[in-house]
């Protein structure tokens, strides 16, 4: 049986490398002996991490042995969060927001414009490897909607020009910069202040 | 105690409960999908809405604790239209296939919807579709049925004890399974059947053969092992459709385990279905008086040379019958202990003096040499239930097992038990401040060559941690065999020192000292080793026994006849026929009533009252069934030596240890799937 979204191959083993154990040991340590199922989320992030961003079945057999959790418990979290990959993803995961807010900005020119440069689709990867891209819910940055998140990376107040920027400069190993693509600081009104001058200049000078 | 308002009605519970029992208490009936008494509180299905005074909206009646004074409606305006809009959403993705769902007429959605659903549909989408899972050779899926209660999750972990079921993916794409394909590894994986309330999960075996209106229930009792599970057998015409748990909270509550669910088939395969008798080498079939006079006549000749071996799934009905024609004849020589289990005078020697229910009660449990989860599952899931609230310590004699619960692995031999009369090692300790401490020793111990002795050792281990007191015994016996503690309790065992026991009727048989062997359905015995007597076989199943045999009486398997039969506990339970013995088969009681005539030693019964009349003769306690009742403590076992080989479980395949699931094809596929290939190969991968 393979459900939807699980990956057909599946490595044979997973293991964190000695530095990812650390972390994960950290995290365990959080919690009382007897709570440590609590850690599953945390560790199952890092073994996507250590596994090109996403998560073998072995990988989460791996983090049920290790927090003593029968599997099926870890195969719930993992297919609940849409965080978690149980399939291979591109170097970079480009993640699309559609809904609403993102939708009244323009979010279908940001998709159409990233599947246009990529030649892919939702669900898709570039055959070389560097690129998925996938339609996702709310990232919670509405105020910049636009925007789509790639690895770590929220990048905001997209048009068609940046998002294909960005992803030129991705793919030419540049590292794009992070957050809003247009002049706006933060989330603070387009063209700056346009209120609560005062508090502002208060807590500059504090 | 509370004092809750329901409907206009004072009533005052027991604190602790939910809204939703008391309720029940009040004798409101609640509407529930995902609410179980056995199971754990979900809260998630919404169907058991009710109204609350002062609550901003309608409350989930199972999931909120009654308080004081609170003030419930269950029958309002507000509550109809809550609990319609629930079903409503329930009915969005639930497929409108009833016609041919085997769920139909017996599924809490279809008799709900009737109540509160609405005659048409509001929506227009489509319904979503789930690909079926696999779950084992018992349990057939349609999963775009299932309305996600979660109840077969919750029981895989809290009864079963095997954590594999869970719900993956969320929202609409929510799907319960195992998320790897595999067979649920539990031998009561049948009852998430039943717990189901719609037809996502239904029975494989039993799919598009009958509908639940066209069936006769029969409530009987399983035979299967010796716990006695209270069952219903459904039956359509002469055939035995599937057998369901029957509620009995003192024996089974309401499991059954998958062999006694699903072994039914093996009751329509390797029937003797008419007499035998051998001419030439050859079994030829034969007409009741020919066997009859046949035999008769071999009994008479023999003088007294006769032994009689009663089998597992005899009743004691048959038993009776059975020691009267035998001392009619002038011999001694019976037994009912097939495997030649050593146990000592008195009752509280071979029953399971705790009683099932008490093991809710005891704070430490030693088992030695018993493998429950295959030799009593029900009776296992009960210890399970013991720890899941916690306060209880196990320990294990005998090689490493999993019982689905913590156990401390004392030793695999007898040395262990040694260790524990000598006060050596933590779970001494343990055993010595238990309160209400349960020494468990198996079946197959017993039958050991120093069995004796073992029974001896567990007897002083037992009064020495205190087991034994007035109110409170924990030395308990674990029978495997359902007509082991009725035949002991009917004394169907040698009755001097110069009777023969099992082992002596099969070796003097061999050495031609007896000229007839009498197998009431005695199949688990070395038939090979009876050299050239007249094996005389009565029973319902074409194995081993009937193999040997010289003569076959046909006689009725457990569904076919009325019959009595006492489980572990000690507790006489009367089986009911369900459907008619197949062909010429008879009643067996019956059979021996009427070679008793034949051989001109005419047994003083005529009906099946006149027989229990006897049986109450013999034992008063047959007198007064479904109780148990309060064996006197006293020489239970003899001292004895006992030899350090470890011991070894008596069961090797818990889907066949007996005639008819050894009959079962089912019980063929549950094997293969258990201990083939699949069992190594899913192992920790999930």
């Amino acid at each position: 049986m393979t459900m939807v979204g699980q990956e057909d191959y599946q490595p044979d083993s997973f293991e964190f490398a000695p530095a990812t154990m650390e972390m994960a040991q950290s995290e365990i340590a959080k919690y009382p002996d007897v709570r440590k199922a609590s850690a599953v989320m945390p560790l199952l992030d890092l073994a996507q991490r250590q596994n090109d961003g996403w998560l073998p079945r072995a990988a989460m057999d791996y983090v049920a042995r290790l927090l003593e959790m029968p599997p099926i418990k870890v195969y719930e979290v993992a297919t609940f969060y849409t965080m978690y990959n149980l399939k291979p993803v591109g170097r970079h995961h480009v993640q699309v927001c559609t809904n609403l807010p993102c939708w009244l900005r323009g979010s279908d020119h940001i998709v159409n414009a990233c599947k246009k440069k990529l030649g892919i689709g939702f669900g898709e990867t570039t055959t070389n490897g560097d690129f998925t891209l996938t339609e996702v819910e709310c990232l919670g940055a509405c105020v910049n909607a636009p925007m789509f998140q790639i690895n770590d990376d929220y990048y905001e107040d997209l048009d068609a020009t940046s998002a294909i920027s960005i992803l030129t400069q991705l793919e030419l190993g540049e590292t794009p910069k992070p957050g809003s693509q247009i002049d706006r600081k933060s989330c603070e009104p387009i063209g700056g202040l346009t209120a609560l001058f005062e508090n502002n200049v208060k807590k500059t000078n504090a | 105690m509370p004092t809750l308002t329901i409907d206009g009605e004072e009533i005052e519970v027991e604190a602790g409960l939910t809204v939703l029992q008391a309720c029940e208490l009040a004798g409101k009936e609640i509407p529930r999908f995902c609410y179980h008494e056995r199971l754990s509180v979900a809260g998630n299905c919404r169907m058991c809405l009710v109204e609350m005074e002062r609550a901003p909206k309608p409350i989930a009646s199972c999931a909120m604790p009654v308080g004081e004074g609170m003030v419930i409606k269950t029958d309002s305006e507000l509550v109809k239209r809550a609990r319609e809009g629930v079903m409503e959403f329930l009915l969005i993705n639930h497929p409108l296939d009833c016609p041919i769902c085997d769920q139909g007429g017996e599924c809490d959605l279809q008799d709900q919807a009737m109540g509160y659903g609405m005659d048409k549909s509001r929506f227009v989408e489509n319904k979503r579709a789930v690909k079926d899972k696999y779950l084992g050779p018992l349990v057939s899926t349609i999963m775009t049925r299932c309305i996600h209660c979660t109840r077969c999750i919750r029981f895989a972990q809290e009864v079963a004890g095997v954590p594999e079921l869970g719900a993956t993916g969320r929202g609409e794409h929510m799907e319960v399974g195992t998320y790897v394909e595999k067979a649920l590894s539990s031998e009561m994986s049948g009852n998430i059947v039943d717990l189901c309330p719609v037809g996502a999960l239904t029975s494989k075996p039993y799919a598009f053969t009958a509908r639940s209106w066209e069936l006769k229930k029969t409530e009987s009792i399983d035979v299967l092992d010796a716990v006695g599970c209270n069952i219903r057998i459904d039956t359509r015409g002469s055939e035995v459709m599937r057998i369901l748990p029957r509620n009995n909270d003192d024996v089974n509550e309401e499991w059954i385990s998958d062999k006694t669910r699903h072994a039914c088939d093996g009751l329509k395969r390797q029937r003797l279905d008419q007499p035998y008798l051998r001419k030439n080498g050859k079994l030829v079939a034969a007409d009741w008086p020919e066997v009859l006079t046949a035999v008769a006549g071999r009994m008479n000749a023999a003088d007294g040379k006769i032994g009689a071996i009663a089998g597992d799934l005899a009743d004691c009905e048959a038993m009776t019958a059975m020691m009267d024609l035998m001392a009619a004849t002038g011999s001694s020589n019976i037994d009912c202990r097939q495997d030649g289990g050593a146990f000592g005078d008195t009752r509280a020697s071979y029953i399971f003096n705790s009683t099932i229910a008490g093991i809710e009660d005891a704070d430490a449990v030693l088992l030695i040499g018993t493998n429950p989860r295959w030799e009593a599952p029900v009776l296992n899931a009960r210890i399970r239930k013991r720890y899941l609230r916690g306060g209880v310590a196990a320990g294990l004699i005998g090689p490493e097992l999993d019982l689905t619960y913590d156990l401390a692995h004392l030793g695999d031999g007898p040395s262990a038990l040694d260790d524990l009369l000598a006060s050596k090692g933590d779970f001494a300790n343990v055993l010595k401040q238990a309160s209400k401490p349960m020494i468990i020793i198996g079946s197959g111990a017993l039958a050991r060559d120093d069995g004796a002795g073992l029974l001896a050792k567990a007897r002083q281990l037992a009064e020495k941690i205190g087991a034994v007191s007035d109110d409170w015994n924990g030395f308990n016996v674990l029978q495997r065999a359902a007509s082991r503690v009725g035949g002991l309790d009917l004394g169907f065992v040698p009755k001097n020192k110069s009777s023969l026991d099992t082992a002596g009727i099969i070796a003097a048989a061999g050495r031609g000292k007896l000229d007839v062997v009498y197998l009431l359905g005695a199949d688990e015995i070395d038939t090979r080793a009876m050299g050239d007597a007249f094996v005389i076989y009565q029973g319902h199943h074409g194995d081993v026994g009937a193999h040997r045999a010289d003569a076959i009486l046909p006689g009725a398997a457990y569904t076919e006849k009325n019959a009595t039969y006492v489980n572990t506990e000690g507790r006489v339970q009367r089986a009911a026929l369900a459907a008619f013995p197949v062909g010429e088969a008879r009643e067996d009681w019956a059979i021996i009533r009427a070679l008793s005539d034949t051989m001109g030693k005419k047994l003083p019964y005529d009906s099946l009252l006149d027989v229990r009349r006897r049986m109450a003769d013999i034992n008063p306690l047959f007198a007064s069934p479904d109780e148990t009742s309060i064996a006197p403590w006293g020489n239970v076992g003899d001292a004895g030596t006992t030899n350090d080989t470890a011991f070894e479980y008596p069961i090797h395949n818990f889907y066949m240890t007996d005639v008819i699931s050894r009959a079962s094809e089912i019980m063929a596929e549950c094997t293969a799937v258990a201990l083939g290939d699949n069992y190594s190969a899913t192992g920790t991968n999930g």
